[in-house]
């Protein structure tokens, strides 16, 4: 049977000899499509005698599947170097640069992420948050707080006023978030435990002070509560805030209108090369006042003395953001300078919380 | 508060070291905020003698000196200061000495070839006087070796305290004292004081010449002459003392008082009785009447203040500043002098309204000790008399000395329970005593007697706090605070504080930086942006430009976007989140969360890039921060309106409104008013949004946390497309209304993908090309029931919006 063997030679040759797939599919045409050379010795089969469709059968069919199969493996290299040609020719520059997403670019504020971080902490020890205007009353931020008439605190250069309203009142911008405590004991029975953070002001602007800046205060009211869980807290908070395991701290009988005991806190700290450290080092550094809540403040609000107690502490959120990240200096908070917040900000996914750390 | 440690020793038996009396003050309350001792930082000066002064070999000006400094062989020195001489005493300083006054340390160095080991110096090299004539030239008989401070009497360190304002008793080292002897720190000294004998009445009658309700502005009012006094400088040990601590020595008379202020906070005042003419008034001073005061200026008065009046004037400023006219110089022979008592409440309005800071005001408007007035006009006698001579009068006394007296009903487990300090009863009435209280009762509760010079004691509180202070706040040990509740802690934000915290890190992740700018604005800037009522206004403004509370976030970001333009950053995108002000009332203020972009910060980036730059920034970019916002906040938007135009700030066809019905506004978006720009000097384009937090609707409490099944269709959705032809007139958002309301069960999205003006499309037309999204939920659609749903559609836009389907 040469002529099978001769054709199947031939099929094969112009199987391996075919350049493209359309060459290919040419080879398939003309030996397995309907006219086909393979396909019209299969239709011989079907008259040929018994006997000799028994020989003819496997003859035929085998050269068929050998000739099938060879197309199915040079279909097969040829897509392969057809990809192997596209992938040479597919090459991108991988040093291009790509935009930042919008989450990169975004920050925080300082003054934001640091009341975050102060809200992780104090939350978790059961405080809620109180707030309150920032326009106020002469009484709520001065008379109910057992500031004397004529006291330094109460004149034009100190406070800022509003104008003058019909009756002659004026009210005033708040100096400190304390009004915030006075409308907390006038309108929530004891226990009380919130902090109060805010925008506070005062009539002062040099290198040290912005007529605007941030406090947070805390308050405390129930019956048994004294300077010895006063003390425990602020070093609490301290140990968290500054991410430190242990810290310093002096407390130094002071005064203060509303608070009787009254003290300022200093933390220790050490200065290194215009870094500070805290729980380290011989130096000490204000940070807070507090007290036990002056019993004509708790009368003021309703409170008796003699039943309730409590505690008070204030400090700068603006002041304890730049102990903790460094800013030199405090003007720049409000100056709304992309460059500073870029350096200074936080990413907005960098949501303090105390499982995770408040900084990554 | 400043004074130095031997005048401290006058009053307090102690042989506490510096460091130790330091540290005690802080810590019972008398922060000290400075200690200077010059002993110390002068330690290595010795007084040495030049043996030889001979002419240096190699320079004109230089001297080589051989020096005994004291101890071991003579050192040799090249000097270069004019009077460097064989003979003289001066100071020497070795090498290894920092020197303060040139703020180097020495070193053995070679001067123009001859070796020098040490320095002579001068009064300026050592910090103590601008003296740069020549090296100090000490009298011969100066102890060679000796420390110089020692012997020049700078060996007295001075402590500063930083006095808080409820410690009037402070402002007296005898009152210091007597806190470092109740703090353990040696003895006080209790030197009684002997009354003058005086002879003879005083020549110069007072009258307190005040209305009846004034009665309380001078109490007590006390004078005495002294005739016959040499006044001349006061000797050396009471001027030393007064120039540590700052004060000029004047004259005997005055640094009398000036010593007697700080010695015993007692303020006095000495008139020349030769230029009293007739008797003293004293009463309120007369509107615009004038005196020329004591530091030269003159001072224009008002009815506010009182004086000390003689027949020719006003001589004196009540408790502030006494007057040029009868001041005591070298001169005087007669002397008054006053110890009186003043209301201080007037002495600080004075004193402020004149700004006249003086030793008396300091003192008289903390309140002095009304006991020690007459004591303090006899103890200011005496040292006339010691210093100056002289014959005294009997004291003319006007007045009287008030009551002060304050009894306290003191239970002594107030100290634990306001403390949380267990201390010994016996320790806490030592306490008291030492610090002048007088304590009766054996049992709890003890009745306490607060001293004259402590008008801060009020009450039980006041105890507590003198107690604990002196026996050390760091006694006290700090103990947890349980918990209210043993639980889990709850949730504390209110919805308020978590949409600030929502609004905040959502305006961050999309890229905007946040800002925190000034709650008070320009005038002008108010105004333009709906404020700038009167009500709002400051009367005190720090500056012209920040005088107005804001109404809104707006011109402070808008004014900090173009400060960064000009400094090189136009593309900036910058939020905040904060308070606005609408009135002074409480309700007047809201939280306000706005979002600005200028130039191209748009929300996928800004500028040039080569994958296509961004295009400047449209009122599209900041509508969607504000449907952002509203989505981060979980607000339900389905009750949203857009509607066109906006406050008079924007841009008013390009700026819309978002609210839930026409009364309830939620905020604001689009460009900046043009007129605004330019107003506020800023180029464009500025975009912003501005949402009202407090106009939010509050979200719904539900029972569980239960979200609804999930709706997943098995079958495919498919989407067909319809241009849209409508006037120009005609809302997008109408059109996607209407679609969708065709066939609510079957439509579950609409995209516009394509508006076209122009060529093709009628004038005062548009051409809106949406692409409906439809989700066969029970089968597959066929094309006949596409069909028909298709022409609903058309049909329900035709008829909502006049459309036609574009050809």
């Amino acid at each position: 049977m040469t002529d099978l063997t001769s054709l199947e030679t031939d099929l094969l040759a112009q199987v391996s000899g075919a350049a493209d797939e359309a060459s290919l599919e040419g080879v398939r045409v003309a030996a397995l499509g309907k006219k086909g050379a393979v396909s019209e010795l299969l239709k011989t089969l079907g008259g040929l005698s018994p006997e000799a469709r028994k020989e003819q059968g496997p003859l035929i069919n085998g050269l068929r599947d050998r000739v099938q199969g060879a197309i199915q493996s040079r279909r097969e290299t040829l897509a392969e170097a057809a990809l192997t040609a596209r992938l040479a020719a597919e090459r991108i520059d991988v040093t291009l640069p790509v935009r930042e997403g919008p989450e990169t670019r975004g920050r925080i504020h300082p003054i934001t992420q640091v009341m975050d971080e102060i809200t992780a902490i104090f939350g978790d020890m059961g405080f809620s948050i109180a707030e309150g205007p920032d326009v106020e009353t002469d009484d709520l931020n001065f008379t109910a707080l057992n500031f004397p008439e004529g006291h330094p605190a109460r004149e034009m250069h100190d406070t800022f006023f509003l104008r003058p309203d019909r009756d002659g009142k004026r009210k005033l911008l708040r100096t400190h978030t304390s009004p915030v405590q006075v409308r907390t004991m006038r309108n929530v029975q004891p226990p009380i435990r919130v902090i109060c953070p805010g925008r506070t002001y005062r009539h002062d602007s040099d290198q040290t002070h912005t007529p605007m800046f941030h406090q947070v205060e805390g308050l405390v009211i129930d019956r048994q509560a004294n300077i010895s869980h006063l003390k425990w807290i602020l070093e609490e908070f301290c140990k968290a805030f500054f991410e430190v395991d242990s810290v310093k701290m002096r407390f130094r009988p002071s005064f203060f209108p509303f608070t009787e005991p009254s003290a300022e806190v200093d933390i220790q700290c050490s200065r290194k090369g215009g870094e500070i450290r805290f729980g380290e080092g011989d130096d000490w550094l204000e940070i807070l006042g507090c007290g036990m809540v002056h019993p004509n403040v708790l009368r003021n609000c309703g409170l008796d003395p003699d039943t309730v107690q409590g505690f008070a502490w204030g400090m700068g959120i603006d002041r304890i953001a730049m102990l903790k990240y460094g800013m030199p200096d405090l003007r720049p908070f409000f100056e709304a300078d992309v460059r500073w917040l870029e350096h200074y900000g936080f990413r907005p996914l960098d949501i303090p919380s105390l499982v995770g750390g408040l900084t990554a | 508060m400043k004074f130095t440690l031997s005048w401290l020793k006058d009053h307090l038996d102690t042989d506490a070291s510096l460091d130790v009396i330091v540290e005690t003050l802080t810590r019972i309350g008398l922060e000290v905020e400075r200690v200077e001792d010059k002993a110390a930082a002068l330690a290595a000066y010795r007084i040495a003698a030049v043996l030889t002064a001979e002419q240096h070999p190699n320079a004109d000006r230089l001297r080589v000196c051989t020096v005994d400094t004291g101890e071991g062989a003579p050192v040799q020195v090249v000097c270069g200061a004019p009077n460097a001489r064989a003979g003289m005493t001066t100071v020497f300083a070795p090498p290894g000495t920092y020197v303060p006054g040139k703020n180097i340390t020495l070193s053995v160095g070679v001067i123009r070839g001859v070796e020098s080991r040490g320095m002579l110096c001068s009064g300026s090299e050592l910090g103590l006087s601008d003296d740069h004539d020549g090296i100090l030239d000490l009298s011969t008989d100066a102890p060679v070796g000796q420390p110089y401070a020692a012997f020049a009497g700078l060996d007295d360190p001075v402590i500063e305290i930083n006095l808080t304002p409820n410690r009037p008793d402070c402002t007296g080292i005898h009152g210091i004292a007597r806190d470092l002897a109740a703090a353990g720190i040696g003895t006080l000294k209790r030197e009684q004081l002997t009354p003058v004998r005086g002879e003879g009445a005083c020549p110069v009658a007072v009258t307190r010449d005040f209305a009846p309700e004034d009665a309380h502005l001078c109490p007590l009012f006390s004078l005495r002459l002294v005739r016959g006094v040499r006044n001349g400088p006061s000797p050396e040990w009471m001027r030393r003392r007064l120039t540590a601590i700052g004060l000029r020595p004047i004259n005997a008379l005055v640094d009398i008082t000036n010593y007697v202020t700080f010695d015993r906070g007692r303020p006095l005042h000495v008139f020349d009785a030769a230029k009293v003419k007739g008797n003293l008034t004293v009463r309120r001073a007369r509107d615009g009447e004038e005196v020329l005061a004591l530091d030269g200026r003159t001072y224009r008065l008002d009815d506010g203040a009182i004086v000390i009046a003689d027949e020719t004037g006003v001589e004196s400023i009540a408790g502030i500043m006494g007057g040029e006219h009868s001041g005591c110089d070298e001169g005087t022979t007669d002397v008054l002098i006053e110890s009186a008592l003043w209301d201080p409440l007037t002495i600080a309005r004075t004193g402020r309204r004149l700004g006249i800071v003086t030793d008396a005001r300091y003192r008289f408007e903390r309140g002095v000790d009304p006991a020690f007035a007459l004591p303090g006009l006899d103890l200011a006698t005496k040292l006339v008399l010691d210093l100056c001579g002289g014959t005294p009068s009997q004291a003319t006394v006007s007045g009287e000395v008030p009551d002060t007296e304050r009894i306290i009903d003191f239970p002594w487990t107030e100290v634990r329970r306001l403390s949380g300090l267990d201390l010994p009863r016996p320790e806490m009435k030592v306490t008291l005593e030492s610090l002048g209280f007088h304590v009766a009762g054996s049992g709890d509760r003890a009745k306490v007697l607060s001293p004259s010079w402590r008008p801060d004691i009020e009450g039980k509180a006041d105890l507590v706090e003198e107690i604990v202070r002196i026996a050390g706040l760091d006694r006290i040990e700090p103990k947890p605070l349980p918990r209210i509740e043993a639980t889990v802690i709850r949730p504390v934000l209110t919805v308020m504080q978590k949409r600030t915290r929502q609004a905040k890190r959502e305006f961050a992740a999309r890229g905007l930086v946040e800002a925190v700018t000034w709650s008070f604005i320009a005038q002008a800037d108010a105004t333009l942006f709906g404020g700038g009522k009167p009500e709002l206004a400051l009367a005190n403004p720090i500056a012209a430009d920040l005088s107005d509370m804001r109404p809104s976030l707006v011109p402070g970001l808008a004014r900090a976007a173009q400060r960064n333009a000009d400094r090189g950053y136009g593309d900036v995108a910058l939020f905040e989140v904060g308070q606005c002000f609408a009135s002074d009332q409480p309700e007047g203020q809201t939280t306000k969360a706005t979002a600005l972009r200028r130039g191209s910060a748009r929300h996928g980036g800004a500028g040039r890039h080569w994958d296509g730059a961004a295009r400047p920034v449209d009122a599209f970019e900041a509508k969607a921060d504000a449907l952002a916002l509203l989505t981060a906040l979980g607000v339900p938007t389905g009750g949203l309106q857009v509607v066109a135009g906006g406050p008079d700030w924007l841009h008013p066809g390009r700026s819309g409104t978002l609210q839930f019905g026409p009364r309830n506004p939620i905020g604001f978006f689009g460009e900046l008013h043009p007129r605004v720009l330019k107003a506020l000097d800023i180029k464009g384009p500025v975009v912003v949004c501005e949402i009202t937090l407090d106009a939010l609707p509050l979200p719904k409490h539900r029972p569980t946390k239960m979200k609804p099944a999930a709706n997943l269709p098995d079958f495919q959705p498919l989407t067909r497309d319809f241009a849209f032809v409508v006037a120009r007139s005609v809302a997008a958002g109408d059109i996607l209304k209407a679609a969708q309301g065709a066939e609510r069960n079957l439509v579950t999205g609409i995209e516009v993908f394509d508006v076209y003006e122009g060529a093709g499309i009628g004038e005062d037309q548009k051409s809106v090309a949406v692409a409906v999204r439809l989700q066969p939920t029970d089968r597959t659609l066929t094309d006949a029931e596409i069909e028909a749903v298709s022409q609903k559609i058309v049909a329900e836009v035709t008829r909502k919006t006049g459309a036609t389907l574009r050809g």
